[in-house]
């Protein structure tokens, strides 16, 4: 459990990028960061590997005040993955995957025997190895930081934007590698993207954030669709309009949905179907 | 030709000492460079300080500095070692400002990263921006030897037998074939050294070769929808230049 109590963050430049901010980040579930650009989202999550100290407020992470804890050492047991990947151009996709269990003291041996179980955790072919990141695709280099991030078993992994630099296809096939990777591993997951789309496929907890990274609601996906707690957050996840404004009309006695813009979105049943097994 | 086969012992000689003579300041220079160039990039208020300095150091003509620096650090005035140290004084001020332009150039989102993962300060500037910042140094260290090859010629006013020896002796004696093989022979030993330091460079940092056609600038576009092949397609951006 990560929480955040009355936290702020004030950058010397005088930006108060986080201003009293609190919050709960459940253990074994993922908590989505959603808001626009500048909002304080990186702060927040950066606060939680100490990349950033706030200027007042406590974080703890299972009860433990981080402020107390070394920063390196605090990194190496938290997965960090960024967007663009942030691989080391210089080392090979095998050495990159490796570089915290190396820094950990693993011997190099069992720490490439297990980044190539990682490469197959994250459907990533061995034969790629040996590879620089330059030698691969946008889709696989976040793999690769995804694997990277995986790589000492962490409790908690953050991601920042992992998924905002490849195109569409390439994000929605990480995505449900994301959900599938989740569903075995059971990691805390906190995850910042602008695209509230992406957080609720993805957040068990979904937080919409406003600039100061105040909180403009928090809950499951179905909470905040269900019920927005403002017209900002109306707006934001678009329950006013477009595919998420769904009615129903009638067609010879059936009840089909249609969504704002007039396009059909599905007939109305009487309960979903089950949830075909994976 | 006929000279130069007359004095082909004295010219491979002369070439030897040149080269070793210029050894010693282009590593020296590359050596103390490094910690300036990084306090240079570091602190916004000692880069102005340290580059202008060294910019100036490089204006200083070598003939004075061989005069000045017997009295001011009391070695003899025909000594090896005045022109060693002007040459490393030159080399120093190219070199640092390479350095800080080499740290500078770093993409700080790998930084960001490595620091993310748990490097230490220390231990990422070692294994993650000298490394990254490579290229540039490279690129600096190689003119560094060029210059400090050529420069080394001018040692021969001041006693200190190189190539130079093949200028004053043939221009004395009026024998243009010795002026004209000490100019070609120092331009060889310099594009020797160049190859050199580029062949070290690409055996030292492996993945400047792999896949030039880059990476981190694929964003994503909406018309290309197709997750992108490792890149193999020749899309001319070798040689970025530095
Ligand atoms: N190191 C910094 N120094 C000064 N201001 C910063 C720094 N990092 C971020 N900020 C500012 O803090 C605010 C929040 O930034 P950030 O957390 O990166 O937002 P997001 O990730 O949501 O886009 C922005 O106004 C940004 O300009
Ligand atoms: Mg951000």
């Amino acid at each position: 459990m990560i929480e955040f109590r009355s936290i702020s963050k004030r950058f010397d430049d005088g930006t108060l990028a986080v201003d009293d901010f609190s919050l709960v980040i459940p253990s074994r579930r993922t908590t989505v960061f959603v808001g626009s650009s500048g909002c304080g989202k990186t702060t927040l999550l950066r606060m939680i590997n100490r990349m950033v100290d706030a200027s007042s407020g406590a974080l703890e992470i299972d009860g433990e005040n981080v402020s107390a804890i070394e920063p390196v050492q605090l990194r190496r047991r938290i997965g960090y993955v960024m967007q663009n990947s942030g691989l080391l151009p210089h080392r090979t996709v095998i050495d990159n995957i490796a570089t915290v269990p190396r820094l950990n003291g693993v011997p190099k041996r069992a720490a490439h025997e297990r980044a190539l179980e990682l490469m197959d955790t994250v459907g990533l072919d061995r034969a790629m190895a040996k590879r620089y990141p330059s030698q691969l695709s946008g889709g696989q280099q976040q793999r690769v930081g995804v694997a990277r991030g995986l790589a000492v078993d962490p409790n908690i992994l953050l991601m920042d934007e992992p998924f905002g630099a490849v195109d569409p296809i390439v994000r929605a096939e990480l995505q449900q590698e994301l959900l599938r990777l989740q569903r075995e591993l059971g990691k805390t997951v906190v995850f910042v993207t602008h695209d509230i789309d992406e957080a609720f496929l993805l957040g068990d907890q979904v937080v919409i954030l406003e600039k100061g990274a105040r909180i403009a609601q928090r809950g499951t996906p179905e909470e905040i669709l269900a019920n927005p707690a403002s017209d900002f957050v109306a707006s934001f996840v678009g329950a006013d309009r477009g595919r998420r404004a769904l009615s129903i009309r009638e067609v010879d006695g059936a009840r089909v949905l249609v969504d704002a813009d007039g396009n059909l979105a599905g007939r109305l049943v009487d309960r979903p179907a089950e949830a075909s097994a994976s | 030709m006929t000279w130069v086969l007359a004095n082909l012992e004295q010219i491979l000689e002369l070439s030897l000492t040149h080269l070793r003579l210029s050894l010693l300041p282009i590593v020296l220079g590359f050596v103390i460079a490094i910690p300036l160039g990084w306090v240079a990039h570091r602190y916004r208020l000692t880069r102005g300080l340290i580059l202008t300095l060294v910019g100036l150091l490089y204006t200083i003509p070598s003939l004075a500095l061989f005069v000045v620096l017997p009295p001011l650090l009391g070695t003899p005035f025909l000594s090896e070692a005045n022109v060693l140290i002007a040459l490393t004084i030159y080399a120093v001020a190219i070199m640092a400002r390479s350095t800080a332009d080499a740290l500078a150039s770093v993409d700080p989102d790998i930084q960001q990263a490595a620091t993310a993962m748990g490097y230490s300060s220390w231990r990422r500037f070692w294994v993650v921006d000298l490394p990254l910042a490579g290229p540039v140094l490279l690129a600096g260290l190689r003119v560094v030897a060029v210059s400090t090859v050529s420069l080394l010629t001018v040692g021969v006013i001041v006693g200190v037998d190189s190539l130079g020896y093949l200028f004053t002796n043939g221009y004395q004696r009026g024998i243009l074939a010795s002026v004209l093989t000490g100019v070609v022979v120092t331009v060889l030993i310099a594009l020797l050294l160049d190859r050199v330091l580029a062949l070290l460079g690409a055996w030292l940092m492996p993945w400047t070769r792999a896949g030039r056609a880059s990476r981190r600038s694929r964003v994503a576009q909406p018309s290309q929808l197709v997750d992108r092949a490792p890149a193999t397609v020749g899309t001319g951006v070798q040689g970025s230049g530095a």
